[in-house]
């Protein structure tokens, strides 16, 4: 590691705003430099409590982090709040508006938002989210809250790096549940039916738990929680599913669970991106993607055995690995 | 060690401080700079200078550009500049301002600390091009 790396280290731990800022950039930016950072925080980690929030547009998620950062800092607790945003996949700009909703902790350092985008990386976000929540907790921030649109597999993703995934709908929405078939409604620990003050609330609460019905959770049951992001109201039966699903978490060992699982995916991610690139190299030694696929449509050779044939080297040298292990110290 | 790739994009926070309520301008800005390709953190209407700077610092942005058309450009800006500055967020912060900006105020904005002034009628294309050429190193 680098010495600026080993000082930006140092500064995050010591608690400087501007160090954790940073860091969180040179994440996103994929900087050279940045795994041995994230590599670095690793052993600092493991007090926060991560709550991802997902849900349609304009379903009142940022409003409702809003309320909650505020009520966590009541309570004296640091809160990060990451916020991600879609970015335009033709020019890769974005417009990242989620501190507006933002207004009752403005100006408070310890509540740390930062807004994210996609920038076109494949599945990319889900692994920044995580790299950015280590930094977030190793810098000893309380409570974490990662929130995103609820609308495809990035965001499943992203949000699967919480303890606890709060899915939110909103009244009359009946696209919306039927979009939590897809997926969503099996990540869910706590549903919310925000701007219950709208009719159709009940409704949307029934739909909402016939649909859970259906489904076998295991040992937590599914809470369902109405609330009013912009008046505060249900706020605190909010709360108190989510220290419920914490104590759940804790005493079942599901925590813990959650937690390898989660370091097993993230190696396996790190592991296919590395081979991937190792192998975008081996293409081009072979003169390119653009000329090996020339030749499939010549109908000189076939996708399966141009993959099989860019594979090959990697194979062979891990399969004489396996055969003389190379001494290791 | 692996291969790491670079995915650097240019981070601006376009911010409207104080009390004034025209935000066609930092709409508008906005929207080319997103369309320009860079990330765009939009800080909406009527914030404190301290709220502005608590968003520079936590985005860690590269860019701050901030819109005023109240007039009272020259107590908010050096008050942004001086909060930037207790977070070292001040040396690679590129700080851009747009808005009613009358002549004679200029030189001791940019004494303050402003790298640009866009008036009235800047090309989008010559803002843009200024925060390409100018966004900081990181």
């Amino acid at each position: 590691m680098s010495r600026g790396e080993d000082a930006l280290v140092e500064d995050l731990l010591d608690g400087q705003y501007r160090a954790l800022a940073r860091t969180i950039t040179r994440i996103e930016n994929r900087s050279p430099g940045y795994r041995d950072l994230v590599a670095a925080l690793h052993e600092h980690t493991g007090d926060a409590e991560v709550i991802g929030i997902t849900g349609s547009p304009g379903a009142g998620k940022s409003t409702l982090v809003d309320k909650l950062a505020k009520s966590y800092r009541e309570d004296g607790l640091t809160v990060g709040v990451i916020a991600v945003d879609p970015s335009s996949p033709y020019t890769g700009g974005a417009v990242l508006g989620d501190r507006i909703r933002m207004a009752s902790t403005t100006g408070d350092m310890d509540t740390f938002v930062r807004s994210m985008s996609a920038r076109g990386q494949l599945g990319g976000l889900s692994t920044a989210t995580g790299d950015a929540i280590t930094a977030f907790d190793a810098f000893g921030i309380d409570r974490i809250i990662v929130e995103t649109v609820g609308a495809g597999q990035n965001e499943v993703d992203i949000v699967r790096t919480a303890d606890t995934v709060a899915v939110l709908v909103q009244p009359e929405s009946g696209d919306d549940i039927q979009m939590l078939k897809a997926g969503i409604l099996e990540i869910g620990d706590v549903f919310v039916v925000n701007k219950a003050d709208m009719p159709g609330a009940d409704r949307t609460v029934k739909q909402l738990s016939e649909m859970l019905e259906g489904h076998d959770r295991g040992e937590w049951d599914p809470a369902i929680v109405e609330t009013v992001a912009t008046s505060g109201e249900g706020l605190d039966d909010l709360l108190e599913a989510f220290a419920s699903h914490r104590e759940f978490l804790e005493s079942s060992g599901a925590l813990e669970e959650k937690a390898r699982t989660r370091y097993a995916e993230e190696v396996r991610t790190l592991l296919r991106e590395d081979a991937g690139r190792l192998l975008e190299g081996e293409i081009e030694r072979r003169g390119g993607i653009e000329e090996l696929v020339d030749r499939i449509v010549a109908r000189e050779t076939d996708p399966y055995t141009v993959a099989d044939e860019i594979v090959a080297p990697l194979e062979e040298c891990l399969t004489r690995e396996e055969a003389e292990p190379s001494v290791r110290n | 060690m692996s291969v790491e790739e670079d995915q650097r994009a240019i981070r601006c926070l376009v911010a409207k401080v104080g009390l004034d309520g025209h935000d066609r301008g930092a709409h508008v800005i906005s929207r080319a700079f997103r369309d320009a390709g860079f990330e765009v953190i939009y800080s909406g209407l009527h914030n404190a200078p301290d709220e502005i700077v608590q968003a520079a610092v936590q985005e860690d942005v590269d860019v701050l550009g901030i819109s005023i058309l109240s007039g009272a450009h020259n107590t908010l800006v050096p008050k942004i500049v001086a909060g930037l500055e207790e977070y070292g967020a001040f040396e690679d912060t590129l700080i851009i301002l747009g808005g009613v900006i009358p002549d004679k105020d200029k030189a001791g904005l940019e004494e303050a600390g402003v790298d640009a002034i866009f008036g009235p009628g800047t090309p989008m294309e010559e803002t843009i091009e200024f925060v390409r050429e100018n966004a900081p190193e990181r």
